[in-house]
């Protein structure tokens, strides 16, 4: 194992894939800027945006200008069918500023013009050109309006059709995690902070040789046809409790929803990265952890020994959820109270500095309703006969098909 | 002043239409059917009123429509009330014989009668009627006078019907302010079930259910007495918002279609079959599925047999009703109504006419208008309760009116 492991340290990218990070809008750019390039030696950096002086202050090496005089050098003005005519327009160069790439990821904050204009249609031409894609995006808070948020929605499901692997953070749940006086420039660092997290262990995934290797492949299948929201984190611990605090720390995580994420989930990632020291315990202690808590989700389990980690412990979950309504009760119920197994767990809860609220928050399921129109009794006093409203139509509440 | 004593008119404010009906008295109490208004009412839902001025306004052209057939003026009506706010239970009183030679006098009577009607209702409702039953003396059952009888303890059952008492007030302020006078309240279901039973049939027990527009009301008759009553506020209105909602056409349209093709009773026939509507001009507007419209239909009539199925079954009344149900009000012109109840009740079900009643056979052939001609009978009844035998009450109340004349 020493010696493998000594054999992929020495040889350099050959086997590696080449990754292109491309940051679409002004979002993008921020998160771009955000990224420690140190960590990201041998990926290429390119900046992508309609509004010029944003651009110029990008710190990537390579930008490019997607520009329509109709805009005079604006940008697209938060106006989604601006930025797609202006990618469309222009789909050559977004092919070519893919092409070579074995791998593109898009950064991008969905809900204004260019991160949700341009985003699918990149998605779409990085595929052309071959190479497989996957976004990272942000979706607007919630405060910013409907119509970003519709826009947001819009884009993601394009993007969700057009990349092959969509990693999404809505910044609503960011704030649940800041505190009253963070400062607006605070809560864009935390919304970034996280989304890079998600980069940075994807990268590490993919470019980190693995004892356990996960594939890009592998990835991509598991975020394929998953299409809700991907919960990730990416945790990194050191010490001689590395293990154990690593469990924590994924199980008391904010954007797994404190591990209900995992419970939720049908498809969860785990990747773990260290020192040349890690061992066989030390995996199984956290996929133990991880396993016991999504219950009967798909699991793809990844590691790598990396000499630069030093004493670090790295480890990155991805949970896929498909669209199909939230999993079975159980789990949850479990993650609730802790059998007697996962003492460790309970001790964590209890040791983590950030109090926990008191009891899970209850999931609220949806029940297929729709809204029945009592017609010109809507107004008047219901009708109730045992519990049932007779104004509704008998063969509504009867459930009776009419085919 | 000519004497009107001998006119007696029976209003009934429903969800689809105002009806007066006038009748005279003759010389053995009996009464004739001499005159009908009617109109449309637009400010009645599910049986109470919504828009008290519209309702006024229908209200004078009924009453007018009726005094102009009958060649009476109408001053004061019996006034039928119904709504789902309406519950009827049984009750049953309790007085101990206290005299000395153990015979029941007619006070013990009229106290065992006190006792039934002293019950517990909620705070915002009143009694709309009582309806007495059987005394029971010592435990013996079926005793109908038990006055001269010796006994202990004497007993009887009183079915009551009651109802919010500002809904109630609101209908017969109304009526008032058209200078008409209430003279009784009467719940529609008793006064329906007094048009269209005969006294053999209410011996031999019968339900009658009246399927008004809003509303329906359904009576149970055994051994000659009231049994068990109810309202459900569900009628034809719901028939044709029902049709409105599921085939996706105005509630004006539903209406018409619903009495142009409405049945109680899929139709084989009618399975995948269109229907186009047209507007004014004859350009197809719409093509509806008459198989869905009778579906629809069914399923609701049905249900609302079964609603009253299960009440009766749950006050143990099935097996009594041995002259059957008896349909009445509009909802009884469904085709295939009468089959459909005797799927539902599985016993002999008739179409309801007031045979009870003589006089004009155009107002008693309606079923619509049986409700209304019940109170004429149930006014009937009154009078001649009042001017044959004075009981003790009203013979105590005459000694009273006589000390005291009304000027």
């Amino acid at each position: 194992m020493e010696n493998q492991n000594h054999l992929f340290e020495t040889t350099v990218a050959p086997g590696r894939p080449v990754v292109r990070i491309i940051a679409v809008g002004n979002a993008g750019d921020a998160l771009l800027g955000a990224l420690a390039p140190a960590e990201f030696a041998g990926a290429e950096l390119v900046a992508l945006n309609t509004d010029a002086a944003a651009l110029a202050a990008s710190v990537a090496p390579v930008k490019i200008h997607l520009e329509n005089k109709l805009f005079r050098g604006l940008g697209s003005g938060g106006d989604p069918d601006r930025g797609r005519a202006l990618a469309e327009e222009q789909f050559s160069t977004l092919k070519s500023a893919c092409e070579g790439a074995h791998v593109v990821f898009i950064l991008a904050g969905l809900g204004g013009g260019a991160g949700s204009g341009i985003s699918p249609i990149l998605a779409k031409a990085a595929h052309e050109a071959g190479s497989l894609v996957l976004a990272f995006v942000t979706l607007p808070f919630e405060c910013e309006g409907n119509r970003r948020e519709a826009q947001a929605q819009t884009a993601l499901e394009q993007l969700k059709s057009a990349a092959d692997g969509v990693i999404c953070l809505p910044s609503q749940k960011i704030f649940k995690l800041i505190d009253e006086n963070s400062t607006l420039i605070e809560t864009f660092q935390v919304t970034g902070g996280f989304l890079i997290e998600g980069v940075r262990g994807v990268w590490s995934l993919l470019t980190r040789p693995g004892l356990i290797q996960v594939h890009f492949g592998d990835l991509c299948a598991l975020l394929r046809d998953r299409h809700a929201e991907n919960a990730f984190a990416f945790v990194e611990t050191s010490g001689p409790g590395r293990a154990r605090e690593a469990v924590e720390k994924i199980l008391t995580h904010p954007l797994l929803d404190e591990g209900r994420a995992l419970a939720e989930s049908d498809a969860v990632l785990v990747s773990l990265s260290a020192g040349k020291d890690l061992t066989m315990a030390e995996i199984n202690r956290v996929m133990e952890q991880v396993k016991r808590q999504c219950g009967h989700a798909q699991l793809v389990m990844g590691a790598a020994a990396d000499a630069g980690l030093k004493e670090k412990l790295c480890v990155t979950v991805i949970a896929a959820k498909s669209n199909a309504p939230a999993s079975s009760v159980t789990p949850r119920m479990e993650n609730r109270n802790p059998s007697a197994g996962s003492a460790g767990h309970r001790e964590a809860t209890a040791a983590r500095p950030r109090a926990r609220r008191p009891g899970a928050k209850a999931v609220q399921t949806q029940l297929p309703l729709t809204i029945i129109t009592k017609g010109r009794f809507d107004k008047s006093e219901p009708t109730l006969h045992r519990g049932e409203d007779l104004d509704v139509p008998t063969f509504i509440r009867r459930g009776i098909a009419l085919n | 002043m000519f004497d009107d004593s001998n006119i007696i008119a029976g209003l009934e404010i429903g969800t689809s239409k105002i009806c007066v009906v006038v009748g005279e008295q003759n010389a053995e109490g009996l009464p004739n059917i001499i005159g009908l208004g009617q109109a449309r009412s637009r400010g009645v839902r599910k049986g109470e009123i919504v828009n008290p001025e519209q309702v006024e306004e229908d209200l004078r052209a009924a009453v007018f429509e009726a005094e102009q057939m009958a060649d009476v003026e109408i001053r004061r009506v019996y006034l039928g009330v119904s709504g789902g706010h309406i519950r009827g239970f049984n009750n049953r009183g309790v007085h101990p014989v206290v005299s000395a030679d153990r015979e029941i006098s007619p006070d013990d009577v009229e106290d065992v009668v006190k006792n039934a009607k002293a019950i517990n209702l909620p705070a915002e409702n009143t009694i709309i009627n009582h309806v007495r039953q059987h005394f029971y003396v010592d435990g013996q059952d079926g005793v109908t006078n038990p006055v001269g009888m010796l006994g202990a303890r004497l007993e009887v059952d009183m079915h009551v019907i009651h109802g919010h008492a500002n809904r109630l007030q609101n209908v017969i302020r109304l009526v008032r302010a058209t200078s008409l006078e209430v003279d009784e309240i009467v719940f529609n279901g008793i006064a329906t079930s007094l048009a269209l039973l005969s006294g053999e049939q209410k011996e031999l027990g019968a339900l009658v259910i009246d399927i008004g527009g809003g509303t329906t009301e359904y009576v149970a008759y055994s051994d000659g007495i009231i049994r068990h009553s109810g309202v459900l506020a569900v009628g034809g209105d719901h028939v044709s918002n029902d049709l409105a909602y599921g085939l996706k056409v105005p509630l004006s349209r539903a209406e018409k279609l619903k009495l142009e093709h409405g049945t109680a009773l899929p139709t084989e026939a009618a399975k995948g079959q269109t229907l186009s509507i047209t507007n004014e001009l004859g350009l197809e507007l719409k093509r509806v599925n008459v198989g869905h419209l009778q579906r629809i239909m069914a399923l609701r009539i049905e249900e609302l047999f079964q609603l009253i199925a299960q009440d009766l079954e749950q006050a143990g009344l099935t097996d009594y009703l041995r002259a059957g149900v008896f349909i009445c009000g509009g909802g009884s012109r469904v085709p295939g109504i009468v089959q459909l109840a005797e799927n539902v009740f599985q016993m002999n079900v008739a179409a309801g006419h007031a045979t009870a009643v003589s006089g004009l056979t155009t107002a008693l052939d309606q079923p619509e208008f049986a409700a209304a001609i019940g109170l004429v009978k149930y006014g009937s009844l009154k009078n001649r309760r009042r001017a044959a035998r004075p009981s003790l009450v009203s013979g105590l109340k005459g000694v009273f009116h006589k000390m005291l004349p009304r000027s």
